[in-house]
């Protein structure tokens, strides 16, 4: 049963999640299976690219941040889920060996109008590295289940 | 790809169509999006999603799978054509990513493309910013994602 509900939550707040680790053997997996461009599949192809080495797709960021935000952020929350993602930026190349943390702040909070018994969080989150450098902006709505819904038997 | 050049606003790519398996839903949840209406059946049943269906991001990284084998593909034929090929750049990002209707085990997306946007880069020579309006619509015709990406892309030599 979640123990975290919309009212758990307060506009303006950050917390900090993570660290988690990218390996090689995770780069390449996952651009094989979802983005086989050279630069994502191999040194090689990241230095003839002009970046230096292999890189992670952007994707496996978003992918990567997604584990972090269940593990740590929505695990025991009443999450029902997200329409969708405002916008992503992607900064700086992830790389092998980058340890990657999750920085996230709380935008906007409002009540559904339309699903009285949930409501809608927008949050901001910056993927940083081990350098505090960001990598990746994410900004996006979650739907949270409310703790006292309205018309619930009490 | 083509040139920056020879692309004209409002034109539309299929890239092709993929069936989305129960296994393979589980398996990319397990990894990145451990959530109980991706990982199984009884407790999707009980979801608001109704059913199992896809993370998300599974949804629309088939959607990065099949513009790339689409553009490796095209590029083969301009090749073999003797035709030059333009360079694909990095991406700066996306926007208005918006997860419409849930992807169920056994649906089958038709992923496309459509030019919105193209401009000349101020800050790199010889390279353009184009635009796409990118769609999954599933075997009943019904949209469930939609997106809109920007990718660096190289200009004509010769121009």
């Amino acid at each position: 049963m979640p123990t975290i509900f919309f009212e758990d939550f307060m506009t303006g707040s950050v917390v900090e999640m993570g660290p988690r680790p990218v390996t090689a053997e995770d780069i390449v997996a996952f651009a094989a299976a979802f983005d086989p461009q050279p630069m994502h599949l191999g040194d090689d192809g990241g230095r003839a690219a002009g970046l230096g080495g292999l890189v992670a797709s952007g994707w496996h960021t978003c992918a990567i941040l997604m584990r972090i935000i269940v593990d740590e952020s929505i695990r025991d929350a009443a999450s029902m889920g997200s329409p969708g993602v405002d916008e992503v930026r992607w900064l700086k190349p992830v790389r092998p060996g980058d340890r990657l943390t999750a920085r996230r702040t709380v935008l906007e909070m409002r009540i559904s109008k339309s699903r009285p018994e949930l409501g809608l969080i927008t949050f901001r989150f910056e993927v940083l590295n081990q350098s505090r450098e960001v990598v990746m902006e994410l900004t996006s709505p979650l739907m949270v289940g409310r703790r006292r819904p309205p018309n619930a038997p009490a | 790809m083509e040139f920056l050049d020879d692309i004209k606003v409002g034109a539309r790519t299929v890239l092709g169509r993929h069936t989305f398996t129960a296994a393979e839903i589980k398996a990319f949840a397990r990894a990145y999006d451990p959530q109980p209406f991706h990982l199984d059946e009884a407790a999707a049943a009980r979801s608001l999603f109704g059913g199992l269906c896809a993370s998300g991001w599974h949804s629309v990284a088939m959607w990065m799978r099949l513009n790339i084998d689409h553009q490796q593909r095209a590029d083969a034929a301009r090749r073999a054509r003797g035709e030059p090929v333009a360079e694909l750049g990095l991406s700066p990002g996306f926007r208005e990513l918006k997860w419409l209707k849930p992807v169920h085990a056994g649906d089958s997306i038709t992923y496309a493309s459509e030019v919105v946007a193209i401009r000349v880069s101020n800050s790199r020579p010889g390279w353009g910013l184009i635009t796409f309006r990118n769609t999954g619509t599933n075997q009943s015709d019904e949209l469930v994602l939609s997106f809109i990406s920007t990718t660096f892309l190289q200009r004509r030599p010769e121009r």
